[in-house]
């Protein structure tokens, strides 16, 4: 019987941690786990807090995650850390910020989305690139 | 002589520009492989949140999460548009408008309202000048972009999704091939396409805290930012794929140039020296 469990910390940036442990600490949204191996299945979310990890040989690792989500399996835990403090509030502003810049952007211009001009930008600079890839292979030769 | 100084001095200058293709080129292909990695290491966690989101829509059948639904009338939908930030890489900005305005086209004809979302200030400075609708904007992210300059933009497409007026959101980016080719690419974001059954192997009998459903909601907004950090770091090994060529190129072209201004340096010079002697010469043979 096994007696560890494996745990994977990860966030949308890479890898954190990977490795085994005889007992995993999480601070759950609802109130912090202690996870064993053949911990029973459970998916829950995760508020900002720290995650100890006790390996076999008795040492203790921190980590310090601002909420994610956790999923536990018997033999599995993973923790799907966030990247950055995430707060309702905070990811309005985010929001409002894109927003604004956006606006800022589209000053002074009311016109409609003119496709067509678009379009014939884009096959004007096409129609240029191919032709200076056909002179190139001209002068290659 | 006066042709040769002249000549001396084009390719002193075309020299100095092939120095600095060749150090473009260089850079370019050191950071090609950085975002490469940066690529992989965002692997691990968009597999496994894609695997979770699995499970959960699979424990409660009844609940349809909106962003999981297909709407059927499409009155608007939004584009999120990544291209890159600077120029010299190609045709690659290029190609990438050109995929995602056929598929506008075709959105229009089928009489669909057009939102952008753009990531990257090439995509702002060509929608821009078409009169385009564009809801948000980031640029500048650099070469390591953090999820959290994305979650502005992605906030503002779900939220719009959730609230009715967008009814479709595709994402559109440059996908790494290799290093010669960058394919651009168009996704369905939202609704978020469910994913096979059978992928799911083992499946556990779950316990969720809280819901099910409000899970779900939580990591499917997580999902789809991760999705599109993917998506901006699959562009920017493009780009750096797209330049390095293009640098190449440069300095091939630069190296041509050269040994041609070299030969012709080399006739004026010899011509010089012939016309020189000949002078001397015939000098000689009138005294």
């Amino acid at each position: 019987m096994a007696s560890t469990i494996r745990v994977d910390i990860v966030s949308a940036e890479g890898e954190i941690y990977s490795g085994d442990a005889t007992m995993v600490f999480a601070p759950a949204s609802q109130g912090d786990l202690g996870i064993a191996p053949r911990h029973a299945p459970l998916i829950t979310t995760m508020r900002p807090g720290e995650v100890r990890v006790q390996t076999e040989d008795g040492e203790e690792q921190f980590f310090f995650i601002t909420g994610g989500a956790l999923e536990i399996q018997p033999y599995q835990v993973t923790v799907l850390a966030d990247t950055a403090m995430r707060a309702r509030d905070l990811d309005e502003a985010a929001a409002i910020d894109a927003k604004r810049r956006a606006e800022e952007a589209m000053d002074n211009q009311d016109a409609d989305f003119d496709m067509a001009a678009a379009q014939s930008e884009l096959a004007v600079i096409s129609a240029q690139l191919r032709a200076i890839q056909k002179l190139r292979k001209q002068a290659k030769r | 002589m006066s042709g040769a100084k002249e000549i001396r001095g084009k390719i002193k200058s075309i020299k100095n520009t092939q120095k600095i293709t060749k150090a473009m080129e260089m850079v370019a292909a050191s950071k090609m492989r950085k975002a490469q990695d940066r690529m992989a290491a965002a692997r691990p966690y968009a597999d496994r949140i894609q695997h979770v989101i699995g499970h959960l829509a699979q424990a409660n059948p009844d609940f349809q999460h909106p962003l999981l639904v297909e709407r059927k009338e499409i009155r608007r939908v939004g584009y999120l548009i990544i291209s890159t930030d600077r120029g010299l890489c190609g045709g690659l900005n290029n190609n990438l408008f050109k995929r995602a305005l056929m598929h506008m086209q075709e959105m229009k004809a089928a009489g669909a309202e057009i939102d952008l979302s753009l990531v990257g200030s090439k995509s702002a400075t060509f929608f821009r000048r078409f009169g385009a609708r564009i809801v948000s904007q980031v640029s500048h992210l650099g070469d390591s972009p953090h999820v959290t300059d994305l979650i502005g933009s992605v906030k503002l497409l779900l939220d719009a999704y959730a609230s009715g007026e967008l009814d479709a959101v595709y994402l559109v980016h440059n996908t790494f091939v290799s290093t010669m080719s960058q394919e651009p690419t168009l996704n369905q974001l939202l609704p978020v396409e469910p994913m096979d059954k059978d992928e799911l192997q083992s499946h556990w009998d779950y316990i969720y805290e809280p819901t099910a459903a409000e899970l779900l909601e939580d990591l499917l907004n997580r999902y789809t930012e991760s999705q599109v950090y993917r998506a901006v770091l699959d562009n920017i090994a493009c780009e750096q794929a797209a330049r390095m060529v293009a640098m190449k190129a440069a300095t091939d072209n630069a190296g041509d140039l050269i040994g041609n201004l070299q030969l012709v340096y080399n006739k004026a010079r010899q011509a010089a020296i012939t016309q020189e002697l000949s002078e001397i010469v015939s000098g000689a043979a009138a005294v």
